[in-house]
C-alpha cells in the first residue's frame, strides 16, 4: 500500500488561514489501511480543526467525505456535488490522489493534510515499513525476495557497506541492514554461493530518473 | 603496470607502508601541505578522502593534485554517494590527466552522518560496479555506455575497502573476492584493533585464494586519548575496539596514554605483517599526522623503497 502520515497539525491550519469553508477529503484504500486519512482520521482532523477555529475566533464550515478512491476518474467525477461551495479541498488521500481531484476540478486549491511517505507492509499493529521503490525493474528473483533498492540505505547491489552491525543499518539502529537480510536468505535457502554473482549496472530509466513513467494497455482502452 | 608508485612497490616485493590525508574545510592548499609535510618519505603513497563522514572538504581529486605535486604518488578516493556514473567517469578522465594514478573505490559514509543531513543521495552504481567502471576504462578503453574512449585510456591502480569487523562475517571475504574478480588490485581494511579476529578473516580470504589476486593493506590507527578509543568503540558503526584496549591505555598516566596509543599501534604492524598474506599496512593516524613518521619508524617500516 501507499503509506502516508498526516502533516503536523500547525502546517495544516497555517494552509487554511484564508478559508471558512472546505471539503475535507478522505480516501478509503490505502491511506485507511495505515490510518493516515481514512473516514476515521477525517473526523478527528475535522473536529481538530473546528475547535482550534472556534477558539481563534473565525470558525471554519467542514464538509468531511471518504470516496473509495481518489485515484480513479469513477470516485473523483462524482466529487461536483460534495465539493459545493467550499473554498478549498484539504485531502488526506495520497499524493496520487490529491493531484487527480485538483486536475479534475480547476477552480479550487487542493491542500495536502498528509505526508506521502512510501509503499509499504503493516509489519505489526501501528507500524508500517517501506518494501519497494517502484523502480520498474523488479530484481527480487536475485535476491531472493529482499528489496536492495528499498531497504539498503545506499540501495546497493552487491552486498553490505562496511557500517552493517548486529543485522542494523549504520543509518539508525531501527532500521535492519538490508544485506543483512538478504545474506539471511541465502543462507536460509542453503544459497550463499548466489552472493558471489556480479549484479550489473541497473539500468535507472524505468525509475523516477526516465521521467513521469506511463502505463497503457491498448485493449483496456475505450 | 601504471604508473602508480604503489603498484611499484608492491609488485616489488615490498611490504607497502600508506597513509592518509583528510582535506580541508576550506580552499587553502597550505592545509594539505602541512598535512602531506608530516608524512613526507614515510609512505609509499597517500590516501586523499572525499568528503568523509560526509562532510563537505576540499574535493579528493584537488588535494591529490597538490600532493602530487609535492611528489607523493596520491590514491585518489571516490565514493558512489555523490556523483553518477557520467560524474564518476568524467572525474576519472581529469584524475588521470592530471597525472593521479591510484583510485581507491567506496560506498561513501551516509550523508545522514554528515554536515548536510538533508541532502540528496546518488548511489547510482556501487563500489563494486565502480571498480569495474574504471577496469573497463583502463583496459577496454570503454564507457560504460559502450562508447570508445578517445586518445588516453585512464591509468589507475585500483583499490577497494574491506571491514573484517562489520557483519555479516561470513560474507566478508567473500565480499573481497566479488571486488577481486571486479577488478580490484588492492585492498584497504578498515583499523584493525581486534588482531585475532582480522587473523580470521585472513584465513577465510586465504582460503578463497583472494590474497593472491589482490595486495592486502592491513588498516592500522593509533588512539591518541581514551575518549578517542571509546568514541569508536561505541558510536562508529562496524569498529571493533575490545575492551582490552582500553583496559591497556587506562593503565598507565595521563600524559604517557598517546605515547601507549602509539605502542600499541606498532605492535598490531608487526603482529599484522606476521599473518600469511598481508602486503602491507595502512595508515591511518586520523587528525594526528605528526605520528606518522614515529610509527613508521618505530615499526622498522623506514626507510621506503
Amino acid at each position: 500500500m501507499i503509506v502516508a502520515n498526516r502533516k503536523p497539525f500547525e502546517e495544516i491550519v497555517e494552509m487554511l488561514k484564508p478559508y471558512s469553508k472546505i471539503l475535507l477529503l478522505g480516501c478509503n484504500e490505502c491511506v485507511t489501511v495505515c490510518a493516515a486519512g481514512g473516514a476515521k482520521e477525517v473526523a478527528v482532523l475535522a473536529s481538530e480543526l473546528r475547535m482550534h477555529r472556534e477558539k481563534e475566533g473565525s470558525p471554519l464550515e467542514i464538509v468531511e467525505h471518504t470516496p473509495e478512491r481518489n485515484c480513479d476518474p469513477e470516485y473523483v467525477d462524482s466529487l461536483a456535488p460534495v465539493i459545493g461551495d467550499a473554498q478549498a479541498i484539504l485531502s488526506m488521500a495520497c499524493g496520487c490522489g490529491i493531484q487527480f481531484v485538483g486536475e479534475k476540478y480547476r477552480d479550487k486549491r487542493v491542500l495536502p493534510a498528509v505526508n506521502t511517505s512510501f509503499y509499504g507492509v503493516t509489519e505489526e499493529q501501528g507500524m508500517w515499513a517501506e518494501r519497494c521503490q517502484g523502480c520498474g525493474n523488479c530484481i527480487l528473483d536475485k535476491t531472493l525476495g529482499v528489496c536492495p533498492v528499498a531497504r539498503c540505505a545506499k540501495s546497493l547491489f552487491n552486498g553490505p557497506c562496511g557500517g552493517s552491525h548486529g543485522g542494523k543499518c549504520e543509518v539508525s539502529d531501527e532500521t535492519p541492514c538490508g544485506w543483512q537480510l538478504i545474506v539471511d536468505r541465502y543462507k536460509e535457502l542453503n544459497m550463499l554461493d548466489k552472493y558471489m554473482e556480479i549484479q550489473p549496472l541497473k539500468d535507472w530509466s524505468t525509475s523516477r530518473d526516465g521521467g513521469p513513467r506511463k502505463r497503457v494497455r491498448e485493449d483496456l482502452k475505450s | 603496470m601504471s604508473a602508480s608508485n604503489l603498484e611499484r612497490v608492491l609488485k616489488g616485493g615490498n611490504f607497502a607502508v600508506t597513509s592518509e590525508c583528510g582535506p580541508p574545510r576550506g580552499a587553502d592548499p597550505e592545509a594539505v601541505r602541512k598535512k602531506g609535510g608530516y608524512l613526507k618519505g614515510y609512505v609509499d603513497a597517500v590516501n586523499v578522502t572525499d568528503n568523509q563522514t560526509s562532510v563537505v572538504r576540499m574535493s579528493s581529486i584537488g588535494a591529490s593534485v597538490l600532493l602530487k605535486q609535492m611528489g607523493f604518488d596520491p590514491i585518489m578516493q571516490m565514493v558512489c554517494r555523490d556523483r553518477n556514473r557520467i560524474a564518476l567517469q568524467s572525474d576519472l578522465l581529469g584524475a588521470s590527466a592530471l597525472g593521479l594514478n591510484n583510485v581507491l573505490c567506496l560506498s561513501g559514509d551516509h550523508q545522514k552522518f554528515g554536515d548536510h543531513p538533508t541532502a540528496k543521495n546518488v548511489f547510482d552504481i556501487d563500489s563494486m560496479q565502480l571498480i569495474k567502471t574504471i577496469k573497463g576504462l583502463r583496459d577496454d578503453g570503454r564507457f560504460l555506455g559502450g562508447e570508445e574512449v578517445k586518445g588516453g585510456k585512464p591509468d589507475m591502480f585500483i583499490g577497494c575497502a574491506e571491514n573484517p569487523f562489520a557483519d555479516p562475517f561470513e560474507i566478508r571475504a567473500m565480499r573481497l573476492a566479488k571486488k577481486a574478480a571486479c577488478g580490484a588490485q588492492f585492498v584497504q581494511t578498515q583499523c584493525i584493533f581486534n588482531v585475532p579476529k582480522f587473523e580470521k578473516w585472513m584465513e577465510m580470504v586465504r582460503d578463497l585464494g583472494v590474497h593472491e589476486k589482490v595486495y592486502i593493506l592491513a588498516g592500522v590507527t593509533p588512539c591518541k586519548s581514551i575518549g578517542m578509543a571509546r568514541y569508536m568503540q561505541k558510536s562508529v558503526p562496524g569498529m571493533d575496539v575490545p575492551e582490552d584496549l582500553i583496559t591497556r591505555l587506562k593503565g598507565v598516566p595521563k600524559e604517557g596514554v598517546a605515547d601507549e596509543g602509539i605502542k600499541i599501534a606498532i605492535e598490531t604492524v608487526q603482529q599484522v605483517r606476521a599473518i600469511k598474506g598481508v602486503a602491507g599496512v595502512h595508515l591511518m593516524a586520523i587528525e594526528w599526522e605528526e605520528k606518522v613518521a614515529e610509527l613508521v619508524q618505530g615499526a622498522g617500516l623506514y626507510p621506503r623503497p
